[in-house]
């Protein structure tokens, strides 16, 4: 079971500059664990200490927004397409 | 220095000037650091202080501009009552952004006023902006 995750460039610095890699797991929160075991320290960047989704990024499964989902309770399968944004924001 | 042309400052200015009195936002496109074209975004937020990219608007932008093998060159947003200098949220969400320039309107008077900078490990620094 495989799913491709595309990266933003800002965090391409956790993927070897890889755009997009592949990863595994029934949920998003299990899929971002199987990343962060080889991408060390990516899953900081996406999951708050308290264990949600970072305000600084946006997720999408298959282009749907996870915030509008289950969030990281989202389920995943083989042959979805996951992507990272940066989310934009400012006062 | 942000470079771009009279034309597609003008499609910022107008852009701030129909949205105020709440913030607009959107981004500039570019090729080999040169501006192509302005992709007016919705303000999520709809508030005279703060903005956000809707998410899923922002995800066709960010396809479409790298399918056109374009860069996202800046951000531009309004401030519609205050100078146009990079707030401190502004600052705190660059740290989490690509973008090489933040192009900004103030629409707090009838005079344009619009200043660009780079924000880099949250520091501020002001560039010109060259009108070609």
């Amino acid at each position: 079971m495989s799913i491709e995750v595309r990266i933003p460039t800002i965090l391409r610095t956790y993927t070897g500059g890889e755009k997009a890699v592949e990863a595994k797991g029934d949920t998003l929160a299990a899929l971002i664990d199987d990343l962060d075991s080889r991408y060390a320290g990516i899953k900081g960047r996406l999951i708050t200490e308290d264990g949600g989704l970072h305000r600084f990024v946006n997720i999408y499964v298959n282009d749907e927004d996870v915030r509008f989902l289950g969030a990281l309770e989202t389920p995943v399968k083989d042959g979805d397409s996951v992507t990272v944004l940066p989310a934009v924001a400012g006062g | 220095m942000l470079t771009l042309s009279q034309a597609l400052l003008d499609q910022v200015l107008a852009h701030a000037r129909r949205d105020h009195p709440d913030e607009c936002c959107g981004v500039i496109a570019g090729k080999d650091g040169a501006a192509t074209r302005v992709i007016p975004m919705e303000n999520a937020e709809r508030s005279p202080t703060g903005f956000s990219f809707e998410s899923g608007e922002w995800l066709r932008v960010y396809r479409a501009v790298d399918d056109a093998d374009e860069d996202l060159l800046a951000v531009y947003h309004s401030h519609t009552a205050t100078e146009a200098y990079p707030s401190r949220t502004d600052v705190l969400w660059a740290q989490h952004n690509e973008f090489a320039h933040w192009l900004l309107v103030s629409t707090r008077s009838d005079d344009d006023e619009v200043r660009s900078y780079t924000i880099s490990d949250g520091v501020v620094t002001e560039e010109p902006v060259e009108v070609v």
